[in-house]
């Protein structure tokens, strides 16, 4: 186990390495600039595989997802999403029926836990998928929020 | 120009430091039309935010136009220690930009 981890580390950090001297990273930004084709993206695949760099997601129990049944003003909508999958390196929140589904994503630092939250606009009754990457694999958990009055548009 | 602020609140739960953070922003989608004119809105929201601890970036986010106006966002992590300092910054897509730092209480 320990020598597993070894491996990975020392693999990780040499790529690292190799991505700094290649330029194409700035010390201490190890994580990625804005992605617009990502919020360009009118479906929830197309802004995952832009945003994570894929959209083959497992669904998970592991991730709990606070957020209320029905929202009365789609403008602001509290959402928390937590999840107990380790070495949680981004999160990823869609909301299905906004006109852009992706609503913001998240790089987490490793001291970072998986714990996110914010809040959010929601055009209408939607489903909201939050998506976490661990290790390079995606997992998803939705909720389904009811919205009576839209927050996109007016 | 609209007051450019960072409210952030850092608090130690056992091992885990909890920060909020509060911002001013109007975070215009740009769908948005002008009652009385009819003209659209421009958009202008919040891209990207960066929350350092010790010069170390915890959390970077990515936020898109479904941001609420004055948005709030909470994290957590871990290997801070009370009187650490913490510094949020964020840049919107007018290239304005804003930061503040809060000590960890």
């Amino acid at each position: 186990m320990k020598r597993r981890s070894f491996l990975k580390g020392t693999v990780a950090s040499s790529m690292l390495g190799v991505a700094a001297s290649a330029g194409l990273l700035t010390p201490q930004s190890i994580l990625a600039a804005w992605p617009k084709a990502a919020f360009e993206a009118k479906d929830v695949d197309d802004g995952m595989e832009a945003v994570l760099g894929s959209s083959d997601v497992t669904e998970s129990g592991d991730i709990n997802i606070k957020a209320p049944d029905i929202a009365e003003n789609g403008a602001v909508v509290p959402i928390t999403i937590s999840t107990s999958i380790s070495d949680v390196e981004s999160i990823a929140i869609f909301i299905e029926k906004n006109p852009v589904p992706l609503a913001s994503s998240y790089d987490l630092g490793p001291t970072a836990e998986g714990f996110i939250s914010c809040r959010v606009k929601m055009g209408k009754t939607s489903d909201l998928i939050a998506v976490v990457k661990s290790e390079g694999k995606l997992y998803s958990a939705k909720k389904m929020i009811k919205v009576t009055i839209g927050g996109c548009g007016g | 120009m609209a007051k450019k602020k960072i409210r952030i609140r850092a608090k130690m739960k056992g091992d885990v430091a909890e920060v909020k953070t509060l911002m001013s922003h109007p975070m215009e989608t740009g769908l948005r039309k002008n009652k009385k004119t009819g003209e659209k809105i421009p958009a202008h929201f919040i891209q990207d935010i960066t929350c350092e601890h010790k010069g170390t970036q915890v959390l970077v986010a990515h936020w898109g136009v479904a941001i609420s106006k004055n948005p709030y966002l909470a994290f957590k992590f871990t290997g801070a220690a009370k009187g650490d300092t913490i510094k949020v910054s964020w840049n919107d897509n007018k290239g304005e930009s804003a930061s503040a730092e809060a000590k960890i209480g």
